[in-house]
């Protein structure tokens, strides 16, 4: 299935894109991530556990065991720092 | 729309007047402008770049008014933040809540703000002469945003 990744903030700037369409089996917010890390280099470092790190799916805020599914849009992003 | 994103300047006494134009029954309205400082951490800023999740971010404070609105007995709320390139001394936030008694303008206008900073999808990025940096969330952002949590006993 295809799922559409978006990139925000230091987090953009460590992988070089805003996003990107992905393929990749039904999983779930863990899952994604760890597929997305195992491309190695920036992407592991950038994904890395024990990062703070925020997942939103379809622009909900989303937690690791949320699933993903053919079509959706994830965003990866740090904590927020607006205001 | 009680939210707007925007890279363009706002006028707050503007965005006030209309916002309590031709309604009588307003007795309060209490107003939040937060302002780029030339300061962080000790060091001198020069310019700051707010980054955002286009329709998240509008779709975050849509909650976060319709939560205050849900908390407190208040007429209208606006909230409008600015994205892209700002300079110290520039506007970035504001927030303006309307209502027949002052408690619950001021308490919904702190809570908005309290939520929008740990919850809104906004990220700053200051230049300093060292060079650029990504503004790390503060914990005391989430401290001020836990108090507003409902007692667990009360909660629906």
């Amino acid at each position: 299935m295809t799922v559409k990744v978006l990139y925000f903030a230091n987090l953009r700037e460590q992988v070089g894109t805003s996003g990107e369409d992905v393929d990749v089996s039904p999983t779930t917010v863990a899952g994604l991530r760890s597929f997305l890390m195992a491309r190695g280099g920036a992407w592991q470092s950038a994904l890395a556990q024990g990062r703070a790190l925020r997942v939103a799916v379809n622009q909900e805020m989303a937690q690791a065991t949320t699933p993903v599914k053919p079509g959706d849009e994830v965003a990866f992003f740090p904590p927020v720092t607006g205001g | 729309m009680p939210v707007r994103v925007q890279t363009q300047d706002f006028d707050s006494g503007a965005e006030i007047a209309a916002l309590r134009r031709d309604n009588p029954g307003i007795g309060a309205v209490a107003s939040f402008i937060g302002v780029c400082r030339d300061a962080s951490d000790g060091d001198t800023i020069t310019e700051m770049t707010l980054e955002h999740y286009p329709g998240m971010t509008e779709r975050a404070l849509e909650n976060i008014v319709a939560e205050a609105k849900n908390r407190w007995d208040v007429t209208d709320v606006l909230v409008i933040h600015r994205v892209g390139e700002l300079k110290p001394t520039d506007q970035i936030v504001l927030v303006v809540v309307t209502g027949s008694h002052r408690g619950a303008a001021f308490a919904a206008c702190e809570f908005i703000m309290d939520y929008l900073k740990t919850r809104a999808p906004f990220w700053k990025k200051e230049t300093t002469p060292q060079g650029a940096r990504w503004v790390e969330a503060r914990v005391s952002d989430d401290e001020a945003a836990q108090r507003w949590e409902p007692p667990k006993s009360s909660a629906a």
